[in-house]
């Protein structure tokens, strides 16, 4: 279906953001990928004639970019996920004091439910502390129009405006009515460092400004359009705002609602105004009370958390109990064996975590696919924290415990994340004299996202072709004399490599290479074929967990062929060469 | 009309979105207002997805509610178990008979339930076929879950040929002529 102006769509929260970012006349664009935000840089690109866009390394990269292309005039935005938005931190709180000068608009994709995040944070909390205005849409409709009005307010309030988003609202699909891209003039650079240099002088004058902003937009916000007031029955008031919204529509349709748009600051007067006409007061936001507990310090009455969770994403059944107090004749859920993520048929991070736990290595973790390698059976992966974490977790421990102690862990860290923040702890392992070693799980990609391009992939967001960067010889510039590229599914040398470089007393890392099974480019080399007569039923071959693998009712070994991607793992793991791999038919 | 609340369950990887999106273009194409939810990111490496459609006249929630499906399309047994008590009293349940082990049961720390569909029959109206064998039948056993959609379609109250161009616009050009087949598979099973 062609996005023309003036047509009708189905469309993603994500496509939605993109769309309204376009229709905006967003002119620079810089994320680095992050469920659930990926999607919206994805469908940027689409308009790529018309606009710039970029994977950045990491998201304070990508804000940076975001505030370059602002300070020189032209709209500009940054989009993350919430703890994308913890690494962006730094510029985030001090652009709140320059402010702007072509729009500039930050997109934090929050994820209530955990579908794939490290934690449950609210990304509202960290635009009050920075001192950054927000506003929340509720559907992907609302996400377009929300994205374009952000830079509009962004460039009347000179402010960095996040655009809010959440999980259910980032993949929920609904009806979007496409319009023109607006053209939007560059607005001329002008040489101001009071606003552009934020030194302690400086910041110290714009601080009052900020204050006085953020009154004058929570005063504004009286009769903003994107706050919307419903006034039907007034026994009953719900102050809401995104997804939870479309719950309360269902589930109270006879209530009087309080709809705000504009989150942080909070239109003081409308709520006050609104909560002196209704009896009863709620307050329906997923995560944290940060809507509830501003009212309340008002002195207004009014329920919120006392009945709902902080915890997960709402639903229309959980306020029907919550708030209506209704007892739903459900079937309770049968209690089944759960279905974790696992890391799928041909996956090279498998091969690589079968041989540490062969050697009874201990692994520091990372963000990425390769964090399955907690899972049972493997359960290799024993830390994890955030974006980069292994590399300087794993040096941590050996400044705790000594150069012995290290040599039974590794860090694992993927091709993307090792770009994105774990180069920083790599140098600082040389720097202070580390002993440990580093694996980078290279596939050549980023992988838990969706297999978007990076620094070392060769090709830009764009679809140029552009400098690879060589991970190998980036770490030898680091000082690193021990750099060793393996062949992920090699085995024997894998296994050879790793008792070598933890016994030694330097830094060492490992570069365990294959494409991800999944990316478009990757041929797998055939299919893996039991002889059952050969079978002799031990499981070897299942415990490393390839998905394609399970037992057949007579307990043999048995690969499902759609499945199966040809790595050849189960054949080298099998003690009694009952597996071999079928070369493809070239 | 009373908004129609479908629910597509699998196994990350088997396809579920490319089936909403079908869903999702065939019920805008009848003009309905439509919602659709699904599930990006880690749970696609291999673990239990849920999608929802919602179409009707006016929607406003994204996700269907327990008790509330009236059909829910399971592209594996277990997931079918897993999300029944979602079914509406009167509700059908559309099951792809294949057993997928998920990983406590494939290294011995769970079981597979046994009978599932006999039991779910009893309970629901259950619609069940082995659409990845008859998929294989048809020359790539990806095109189950269009098959899937073909018995799916039999039951709502869209005309064939509109589902046909549907799929037609939604798949890979290269592969219109097989989906196709499947559809019709499908739609002509019971």
């Amino acid at each position: 279906m062609s996005e023309k102006a003036g047509t009708q769509m189905v469309m993603l929260g994500n496509a939605a953001i993109a769309r309204g970012a376009y229709e905006a006349g967003v002119k620079v664009s810089a994320a680095y990928p992050g469920t659930p935000s990926t999607e919206i840089s994805e469908n940027l690109v689409k308009y790529k004639d018309e606009l710039y866009c970029e994977w950045s390394p990491n998201e304070k990269v990508a804000m940076e970019v975001a505030i370059g292309a602002s300070f020189h005039g032209v709209r500009a935005m940054a989009s993350m996920k919430h703890v994308g938005v913890n690494v962006a931190s730094d510029p985030l709180f001090t652009i709140a004091y320059a402010g702007v000068n072509g729009g500039l608009v930050i997109v934090a994709a929050d994820d209530p439910g955990l579908y794939s995040s490290q934690n449950e944070q609210d990304s509202r909390m960290v635009a009050r502390a920075a001192m950054v205005p927000v506003i929340e849409p509720s559907d992907s409709e609302e996400a377009r129009i929300f994205t374009k009005r952000a830079f509009e307010l962004s460039e009347k309030y000179d402010t960095p405006i996040m655009v809010r988003t959440t999980t259910r609202l980032a993949h929920s699909q609904c009806i979007v009515n496409l319009e023109e891209r607006q053209d939007i003039e560059d607005k001329p650079y002008v040489k101001n460092i009071a606003k552009n240099v934020m030194m302690p002088a400086m910041a110290k004058a714009r601080h009052l400004i900020v204050e006085e902003r953020m009154k004058k937009m929570s005063e504004d916000g009286y009769d903003l359009d994107l706050n919307k007031v419903y006034y039907n029955d007034t026994k009953v008031g719900v102050i809401t705002s995104g997804i939870p919204y479309q719950y309360v529509k269902e589930v109270m349709p006879e209530a009087s609602v309080l709809k705000l748009g504009l989150v942080h600051p909070l239109p003081r007067k409308l709520i006050e105004e609104f909560a002196s006409k209704v009896d009863k007061l709620y307050i329906v936001e997923e995560l944290e009370p940060v809507i509830e507990e501003q009212v309340k310090s008002w002195g207004i009455k009014c329920t919120g958390k006392e009945i709902l969770t902080v915890q997960g994403e709402y639903s229309a059944n959980l306020l029907r109990k919550a708030i209506l107090g209704q007892k739903l004749d459900i079937e309770p859920a049968a209690d089944v064996p759960a279905r974790p993520p696992i890391l799928c048929p041909g996956c090279p991070h498998r091969s690589v975590y079968h041989v540490l736990k062969k050697l009874k290595k201990h692994a520091a973790g990372d963000i990425g696919c390769y964090t399955l390698g907690a899972v049972a059976p493997l359960q290799v992966v024993e830390t994890s924290a955030c974006m980069g974490s292994s590399i300087s977790t794993l040096h941590g421990l050996e400044k705790a415990k000594g150069s012995e102690y290290v040599k039974d862990w590794v860090a694992c860290i993927g091709d993307s994340t090792f770009l994105h923040t774990g180069v920083n702890s790599l140098m600082n392992m040389v720097y202070n004299k580390a002993t440990g070693t580093v694996i980078i799980m290279d596939n050549s990609t980023t992988g838990m996202t969706g297999h978007q391009d990076h620094a070392a992939t060769g090709k830009t967001l764009m679809g140029d072709d552009t400098y690879m960067i060589d991970i190998f010889n980036l770490c030898k510039a680091l000082g690193i004399e021990n750099v060793v590229e393996v062949d992920a599914f090699d085995m024997k040398k894998l296994e050879e490599v790793i008792k070598e470089e933890t016994a030694r007393d330097a830094v060492s890392v490992i570069i365990a290479k294959s494409l991800c099974a999944l990316h478009k480019d990757f041929v797998p080399k055939g299919k893996c074929k039991v002889d059952t007569e050969k079978c002799k039923k031990c499981g070897m071959c299942m415990a490393s967990a390839c998905p394609a693998i399970h037992k057949a009712a007579d307990g043999s070994a048995e690969i499902d062929e759609t499945l199966c991607n040809g790595c050849g793992h189960c054949a080298g793991c099998c003690p009694f060469g009952a597996i071999s791999l079928i070369p493809a038919n070239r | 009309m009373e908004t129609k609340n479908i629910m597509i369950v699998g196994v990350g990887g088997q396809g579920t979105l490319l089936t909403s999106r079908i869903l999702g273009n065939m019920t805008r194409k009848e003009g309905y207002d439509v919602k659709i939810s699904e599930v990006h990111g880690m749970a696609q490496r291999g673990g239990s997805v849920v999608t929802y459609v919602r179409y009707g006249d006016n929607v406003a929630e994204p996700i269907v509610e327990e008790g509330c499906a009236d059909v829910l399309i399971a592209f594996e047994r277990l997931e079918a178990l897993r999300y029944a008590h979602f079914l509406k009293k009167d509700g059908v349940l559309i099951v792809n008979d294949v057993r997928m082990d998920p990983m406590p049961v494939a290294i011995g720390a769970a079981e597979y339930p046994e009978n599932i569909i006999e039991n779910l029959s009893k309970k629901h109206k259950v619609i069940s076929l082995d659409a990845k064998a008859e998929a294989v039948k048809l020359g790539n056993a990806r095109v189950f879950n269009t098959i899937i959609i073909g018995v799916a379609a039999k039951r709502m109250d869209f005309d064939k040929d509109t589902w046909i161009e549907v799929i037609r616009e939604t798949v890979k050009p290269k592969t219109v002529d097989i989906n196709i087949a499947a559809f019709n598979l499908g739609f002509d099973f019971i």
